[in-house]
């Protein structure tokens, strides 16, 4: 039982990683934009957040706040993300460059950034510290067993995820802003006809979304692995999965808080099954992408219309080539 | 009146139209001041982070990196050979818009059947049977690695990015499998098998990847430019429906293009592991896949500009290795870091050679009046013309 359990808070805390970055590459590709530079805006959260981390710590070392500490470092994640992602946004839809090309080059940019940034600029010395801060949860809830643990052990940002994927879901779904947004994304001409302002709402769903992901990279640093620091690769590899998980979640965030907790634990699985040996941990390793791409297979065989991608993504807007 | 002047105010800055062409002079300005400027911030930056060096010292080592020493002016041609096979191996699948991100895998597979077949086979079969034998795995296993993902584009229009991705991930997993089957210490290291590598052609390591590289370009230029082949992808990159309308079989024309491509791949697996380093790794194919896609696209496909793109990308990525060393840099992330900017700044400035910049013309207040004025006068003619009517 108690195997099972922290199986399964492993795999809720991985997976909001999954899940920011998922929800955040939705919001971009529901305005038409195809960003494959998600991995590479989730490293500059990640840069963007430790560097907050570091800034508040030298700071506040004495007498560090939760709450201060999670803002500050948030904040500096978002803004660093969505910087990253505004030059995406930038070239793919000022200057009408190919938005897969585009998006390499970005997650190239921003791999390199964040190695650089977390090598020249920040030091590490207070991450564990304020790790044990920010992944701080409600204290009551080792009194309840199993479901505590489960659903109340967290730290904030898992909750904040959770949060972020249902208001995007309800946003897109629900609201005015969202049935523009999406407009945009299927017919940017006829939108534009609407009298919808198409760059603007392109902007802003690239801003945001990457600004989402960047939270995930930022998570997975200063929570998941507790402070630690190895390498950008890791996280690319994350934000590629993350990209993938978008056709399995059919372009739903909601569906994404599922689709990424199952990811998740499949991804953790490895790690959990101990005493197999090195060759089987390395193929149980290889799990993830299998399933992924076994996912890509089932979601393109079944494919009815109900879930295909919006209908311009990856094609840029051009007003007077219409 | 008042609505004319709110128009005149509401005029945007400047409005963007579509050139038709452009003088190839314009371009290549275009082209290098993108190229300069990316590495002016560049050099701006490493200065500004770096304790020890200066913009100048920054374009020295540049240089110095490539062309230092004979060794780096070899060692620049070997990686551009390899740069320039990996980016004609992307380009048929490309030109047919589909998106293989997998040339990392197909390589690393490659360099994996090779390295497969030294480990178990050498030794105890003449050494130029082991080289064929190294060679056609090489070959059939970055072949396999290419269809797996066309055969389910082509069958079930399967989105090939994301599965040429995960292949990556794969292959790089099946990689460190195998060194984890074949190297009982757990060290992860498979120790390089120089007893047999591929011999040295002309007396020099590196002669053989270029003189490969050449062969590979030429056979590319007429396979894509020549050969039915060539032109039936590039139906089905412009138009699926068209190719179907002419009765292309699709589906063959997918697969087959990727078995070429994968085919290439194997073909640099084979020489980075038969014979540069004789051993695997899982970063051995140094991300190449990608670059290669950035500089087939920045060199629009076209061979002969797809030579100066690779040379580029050899260039800056050398010369940074050297900034990196003489700026003291910790690890080479600075240079991914650069590559980016060269690649924003390419990409970028492509805009200004397909579109063409109109700023509003500052007689904006005389434009309202002159328009005004031709209300008036066509109101004039109106009435001028109803006259003569009435008449």
């Amino acid at each position: 039982m108690d195997y099972v359990v922290a199986f399964i808070v492993g795999s809720i805390s991985l997976a909001t990683v999954f899940l920011l970055g998922s929800v955040g590459e939705i919001i971009t590709e529901k305005a038409g934009q195809l960003n494959l530079g998600i991995p590479g805006i989730m490293c500059a959260g990640t840069a963007g957040g430790c560097m907050g981390v570091d800034i508040y710590m030298r700071m506040f070392s004495a007498n560090p706040m939760w709450v201060f500490l999670v803002l500050f470092s948030l904040i500096f994640a978002v803004v660093f993300a969505a910087a990253v992602g505004m030059i995406y946004g930038f070239l793919t839809i000022s200057l009408h460059c190919n938005q897969n090309i585009t998006g390499l080059a970005v997650t190239t940019f921003g791999v390199g950034f964040t190695q650089f940034v977390m090598d020249n600029f920040v030091d590490r010395a207070h991450f564990f510290d304020a790790s044990d801060i920010i992944k701080s949860s409600l204290p009551f809830w080792e009194s309840l067993g199993w479901f505590g643990e489960i659903f109340l052990s967290h730290g904030v940002l898992v909750y904040l995820a959770i949060a972020i994927a249902i208001a995007a879901w309800w946003v897109i779904k629900k609201t005015k802003v969202g049935l523009h947004l999406r407009a945009v994304g299927e017919n940017p001409a006829t939108a534009d006809a609407a009298g919808i302002n198409v760059n603007k709402y392109k902007y802003l769903a690239v801003a945001i979304g990457s600004g989402i992901a960047g939270i995930g990279g930022y998570f997975y640093i200063m929570d998941y692995i507790g402070g630690s620091w190895e390498n950008a690769m890791t996280i690319e590899a994350l934000g590629w999965l993350s990209v993938a998980l978008v056709i399995f979640t059919i372009w739903r965030p909601n569906l994404s808080i599922i689709g990424s907790i199952v990811f998740a634990g499949l991804y953790t699985l490895a790690y959990r099954l101990t005493g197999t040996g090195f060759v089987i941990t390395n193929l149980l390793k290889l799990l993830p992408y299998v399933i992924t791409i076994l996912v890509l297979i089932i979601t393109s065989i079944v494919g009815s219309k109900n879930i295909q991608p919006p209908a311009s993504l990856g094609l840029n807007y051009f007003r007077e080539e219409r | 009146m008042k609505n004319n002047s709110n128009v005149a105010v509401r005029e945007p800055l400047f409005h963007v139209s579509k050139r038709k062409e452009i003088a190839l002079v314009w371009k290549i300005v275009i082209y290098a001041s993108a190229i300069i400027g990316a590495l002016l911030v560049a050099s701006i930056i490493c200065t500004i982070v770096s304790e020890d060096g200066n913009p100048l010292w920054f374009f020295v080592s540049l240089f110095n990196g490539n062309i230092g020493t004979e060794r780096r002016i070899w060692q620049f041609f070997k990686e551009f050979a390899l740069l320039l096979l990996v980016t004609q191996a992307v380009v048929p699948a490309f030109k047919m818009k589909f998106w293989n991100l997998g040339a990392n895998g197909q390589i690393l597979i490659g360099c994996l059947a090779c390295t497969a077949v030294m480990f178990t086979l050498g030794g105890s079969i003449p050494n130029a049977l082991l080289y064929a034998l190294m060679f056609i795995a090489s070959v059939l296993a970055g072949v396999v690695w290419a269809v797996i993902p066309a055969v389910f584009r082509a069958f079930f229009k399967t989105n090939e990015t994301l599965f040429t991705l995960m292949l990556n991930y794969i292959a790089s997993g099946l990689v460190v499998v195998m060194i984890s089957v074949w190297v009982s210490t757990g060290s992860g290291v498979l120790e390089p098998m120089e007893q047999y590598s591929f011999p040295d052609v002309f007396g020099s390591e590196y002669i053989f990847t270029i003189l490969i590289a050449a062969l590979v370009t030429v056979f590319m230029f007429f396979y894509m430019k020549k050969s039915k082949h060539g032109f039936e992808l590039s139906i089905v990159g412009e138009s699926e429906n068209t190719a179907r309308y002419v009765g292309l079989n699709i589906r063959w024309v997918i697969i087959r293009t990727l078995i070429v491509s994968g085919a290439i791949c194997g073909i640099v697996g084979f020489l980075l592991s038969g014979d540069i380093n004789n051993t695997v790794n899982n970063e051995m194919a140094n991300n190449m896949g990608f670059t290669a896609i950035m500089t087939a696209w920045l060199g629009k496909f076209d061979p002969i500009i797809m030579i100066g793109t690779c040379a580029l990308i050899t260039f800056v990525t050398n010369g940074m290795n050297e900034v990196r060393s003489s700026f003291g840099f910790y690890n080479n992330s600075v240079v991914n870091f650069v590559l980016g900017f060269i690649y924003f700044f390419i990409i970028g400035c492509e805009f200004f050679i397909r579109y063409k910049i109109n700023l509003r013309k500052k007689k904006s207040a005389e434009f309202t009046v002159l328009n005004d004025n031709s209300i008036e006068l066509e109101e004039k003619n109106k009435a001028q013309i109803s006259k003569e009517e009435d008449k």
